[in-house]
Parts: C-alpha cells; sequence; structure tokens
C-alpha cells in the first residue's frame, strides 16, 4: 500500500475519487454565492444532501449508498447540505468572493467557542493544521439544530487545502 | 402474578420500537429496562444519524430518543413501562420473568410473547495496566460526558477507529478534551471515512496498524504506550509514548444473549454479527415461538437498522397475538423490509447480509 493510500485509509482526501470531485473550475470561477463541494468517497447508506438540496442540485438517489452527484448549474450555494449533512462532508466555496486572491467557504461547525462574525480564526488543512487565517463574514443555523454554518474568507490558492476552523 | 400480552426487554432504540409498534396494533405492552431511563445508547448520541428520511436522517441520536418517547406517550393506555428493572432470568417451564426493580422490588411477569431487545455489550482487551482507573470503554465516555455533563479527562487515547471510536473522539473535542491519538489495529479505519475525516481535519492522528501495548501509571492512568502492528498482529518493535490520562476502549460490541440462552433458542456464532445471536426468520422470530429479538442483540448493527427491527418484531408479535388485519400487517412489513435492505445495501453492509444469511432461516416449524 502507498502512503497515498494509506493517508486515505486514515481519513486524509488524497486527490480526486468518486463521490469527491470539484466542481467545473470555468463554471466555479463566476458562480455568485459558490458551488458545493462534497468530499463523500465511501458508498454508504445516507441521502440528506440530496432530500434537503431546494433546487435538485444534488440529483436523486438510485440507491440509497449511491455516493451524491451534483448538476452544478442548479446549485445556488445555499449551504442546507453543508447543515444536514451528518458526515460534514459538504462544503460551499464561493471563487467569485472578494478580492482576487480571495474566496469565501461555508462549512459546518460544532465546536465550541463559536466565533463573532469579523473574528480572525486559524483556517485547518485536512491534517488540522493551521496553514491561514481566515476573516468570519457570517453565521447562520439553517437548521436550528446547533449546526452552524460557518462563512470565512479564505486564500483562494487554499480552497482545496482549508477545511475546518479554529477558533484562537 | 402480572400478565401481559407483550414484554419487550430493553428500552433503547430497537425496544422502544418494538414496544410502539405491538402497541400501534392494540397490542398490551409492558417495556422493562435495566437503566434509570429509557432510550439505550440513543441518549448518549449526540451526533446526527446516517440514513434516508425515514430513518431520520440528519437528526441527533438523543432527539430520535425524544421522538420515540413522543411516540411512546401517544400509546401510553397500551404500553406499561418499567425503568431501572432489570430482567434477570427467564423460565423455560412456565414461561415466566423474573425481574428486580431498584434494589429490592422483585416481581414475576407471564407474557404471552416476547421481544428481546436487551442491546449489546462493550469488549475489552487484554494489556498490563488495563485495571488502572482512566481506562474506559467508549459507552461510559459518553455516558459521563453527554448524559451527566462530566469531562472524563484532559487527554485521551481512543484504541479503536470503528463508528463509535470515531464519534466519540469528536464528541470529546466538541467537549474540549485533547484526542492525542486513535489507534486501529487494521490498515484502515472500520467506520464511515466521513468520520474519520471529520476529526482529521481537527488534528487528530488515526494511527492505522497501530494497537494500545500498555497503560503507564501506579494508582491511575498516567501515560500509555502504543505500538505498530504487522499485518498479522506482531509489535514491528515500533513503540511511542503518549501523554494521556485517559484510554478510551472502543473495540467493538457483543450481543447481550444471556435471556436468549436461558430460553432455549437456537443460537449460532455470527463473527460477521459480532458474537453469538438467535437464529431468527425474516420477521425476527426466534427457534422459541413466543420470543423474537430485535437490534443489538440480534447481531451488532447501526441504530438505524436497531429500529426497523424493533418495527418488524413488533408486527411480529402483533401479527402472532391476531391482532391487525393481513392486509395491514403485509403492507406494514414490506415498508420495514424495504427500508431494513436499503440500510444494508452498500459495501458496508455487506459484512451484515452475510451474517444475517448464518443465522437466518426461512421459517420455523410450527
Amino acid at each position: 500500500m502507498d502512503e497515498k493510500e494509506r493517508l486515505f485509509n486514515s481519513g486524509i482526501l488524497t486527490g480526486e475519487r468518486k463521490g469527491a470531485v470539484k466542481p467545473p473550475q470555468e463554471l466555479w470561477e463566476t458562480k455568485k454565492n459558490g458551488l458545493v463541494v462534497i468530499e463523500c468517497p465511501q458508498r454508504i447508506p445516507c441521502n440528506p444532501c440530496h432530500t434537503s438540496c431546494p433546487t435538485g442540485a444534488v440529483v436523486p438517489f438510485k440507491d440509497i449508498n449511491d455516493q451524491p452527484q451534483i448538476e452544478y448549474e442548479k446549485c445556488t450555494g445555499c449551504a442546507r447540505c453543508v447543515a444536514v449533512c451528518p458526515g460534514l462532508a459538504c462544503f460551499v466555496i464561493d471563487l467569485t468572493w472578494g478580492e482576487d486572491d480571495k474566496a469565501l467557504i461555508k462549512l459546518a461547525y460544532e465546536m465550541l467557542p463559536v466565533p463573532e462574525e469579523g473574528q480572525v480564526v486559524d483556517c485547518l488543512n485536512r491534517f488540522g493544521e493551521a496553514v491561514a487565517k481566515g476573516k468570519v463574514v457570517k453565521i447562520t443555523e439553517p437548521m436550528k439544530d446547533k449546526t452552524l454554518v460557518v462563512h470565512v474568507e479564505i486564500p483562494k490558492d487554499l480552497v482545496m487545502d482549508i477545511r475546518a476552523i479554529k477558533v484562537v | 402474578m402480572r400478565e401481559t400480552e407483550v414484554l419487550v426487554v430493553g428500552g433503547g432504540p430497537a425496544g422502544l420500537s418494538a414496544a410502539i409498534e405491538a402497541a400501534s396494533f392494540g397490542a398490551k405492552v409492558t417495556l422493562v429496562d435495566s437503566d434509570l431511563a429509557l432510550g439505550g445508547q440513543l441518549i448518549k448520541q449526540t451526533h446526527k444519524f446516517f440514513g434516508s428520511k425515514n430513518e431520520r436522517a440528519g437528526t441527533r441520536g438523543f432527539k430520535i430518543a425524544e421522538e420515540l418517547f413522543r411516540e411512546l406517550k401517544d400509546k401510553e393506555e397500551n404500553i406499561e413501562t418499567f425503568t431501572n428493572c432489570t430482567v434477570t432470568g427467564y423460565y423455560k417451564e412456565d414461561g415466566v420473568v423474573s425481574c428486580v426493580k431498584g434494589e429490592d422490588e422483585y416481581f414475576h411477569i407471564k407474557p404471552k410473547k416476547i421481544v428481546m431487545a436487551t442491546g449489546a455489550q462493550e469488549r475489552i482487551i487484554p494489556f498490563p495496566n488495563n485495571h488502572l482507573p482512566g481506562v474506559y470503554g467508549a459507552g461510559a465516555i459518553q455516558t459521563l460526558m453527554n448524559v451527566y455533563g462530566v469531562v472524563p479527562g484532559d487527554r485521551v487515547l481512543m484504541v479503536g477507529a470503528g463508528n463509535i471510536g470515531l464519534i466519540v473522539s469528536y464528541q470529546l473535542l466538541q467537549a474540549g478534551v485533547q484526542v492525542v491519538g486513535i489507534v486501529e489495529a487494521m490498515d484502515k479505519v472500520g467506520g464511515y471515512w466521513v468520520h474519520a475525516a471529520k476529526v482529521r481535519r481537527l488534528g487528530v492522528p488515526i494511527y492505522l496498524r497501530h494497537t494500545v501495548k500498555e497503560a503507564i501509571g501506579e494508582r491511575f492512568v498516567e501515560g500509555a504506550v502504543i505500538q505498530e502492528i504487522d499485518e498479522k498482529f506482531q509489535p514491528t518493535g515500533n513503540e511511542m509514548k503518549v501523554d494521556v490520562d485517559i484510554i478510551c476502549l472502543a473495540v467493538g460490541l457483543t450481543p447481550t444473549c444471556e435471556l436468549l440462552w436461558q430460553a432455549g433458542c437456537k443460537m449460532a456464532f455470527v463473527p460477521q454479527l459480532c458474537g453469538y445471536v438467535a437464529q431468527r426468520d425474516k420477521n425476527m422470530r426466534t427457534s422459541h415461538p413466543d420470543i423474537w429479538v430485535a437490534g443489538d442483540a440480534a447481531g451488532i448493527e447501526e441504530a438505524s437498522s436497531a429500529m426497523v427491527e424493533g418495527r418488524i418484531a413488533g408486527v411480529g408479535v402483533a401479527k402472532a397475538l391476531g391482532y391487525g388485519t393481513q392486509e395491514e400487517i403485509e403492507k406494514r412489513l414490506k415498508e420495514y423490509h424495504g427500508r431494513l435492505a436499503d440500510l444494508r445495501g452498500g459495501e458496508v453492509g455487506a459484512k451484515i447480509r452475510e451474517g444475517i444469511a448464518l443465522c437466518s432461516v426461512e421459517c420455523w416449524e410450527v
């Protein structure tokens, strides 16, 4: 087993896989409010990303074990799936946000303390390493179930690295 | 002596579902649980469940328990509940069940039918000093934190990267406890990959092909040594000392089946279901014509499946007692079997499907 596979087997995404693909770059660059990035590379019996999607962007599952497939044109970046996914595997990333070198990530947050809007937080990569500082732009609680969706401004070149925040 | 139509032993997800389902047909149910409160492990589950809408996917476990309690209350005229009440024996001669409520109230009950939804027990692995205070099962950690609001310690070594080990690690982080690492004997995490990713991105290392070698400490846990193992589970010689005050064991569960043995149900050892389980027909009836089984007692699986199995057993006892129209019974069974097949459909369900095939019978001879 090579190092990449070993990392993947311990919960680190290494490159694209079925159920964990990047949106088409061209559409992504121009889509206001962002597109969903789902990282669900294992077939498990779960479909709330589809059932919660108000626009049908996460297409219906033939089998509940199917991995999510996305029609990106329909995705409005609303982040309901971000709030609902029990695996915290959905993110919305808006490449049109802010200045040229910035982007916005909407991610689920279930930790304490809760950041404040405007606060600067540590942005963590898939290993939990702090790789950048990010500014919290907005915090919502779409399902009113204590899973917060935190909107964080991050460096654009790290959109495929940053997957969590730490309030410091 | 008390009498009841249906005795449900265990008030976790399977038992609650069985009681509600049987009562919905009009059966008189007695529900007995040894804990102080109903809900079994559900009340400790602060994470959101997987599955489909029917299985309340996206809802936290303890919220699912609250929904079941509401359903139970709706049917309270048909369900009598005893908590802090342990079933201590089943007497084959006359089908009488003995119970102890609290410390000293002993009584007998004679049910027409029984659903055994006794759940599971945690496994423990042997290693030097595993008797020290600070070595916990994952269930105890969850009870302390999520039921009683007590932080178990400061720094935790988690042993086992199945769903329980991964989820409890996440819950520890939520409680502000540091998880210094998760060791897993296999070469990949046993739980859902997304649960592993959740704790990884919060900085918790997962050491594959590693296990705990020993706990360090005189009077309580003051550290642990973890070691690398090869594919034959033999130590490679690579070791590391970790500074922890808690060692949390999440190394699997095994079905609680003493009462099924006592009742003389035909049992089978099924590794895929994590131990001895009762042989059962499609609707969860054991070889004993008056006894059904559901949930982890029938094989270790997710709570979502346990709830559906409970529903199926509930329909089964109601039918055996003559409740419900054939049409209604068939309709519900069809729905529940469909849901169960969905939950067990994927790769992660393959092991369960294999296991169930090994202990299923087409139908019992009457």
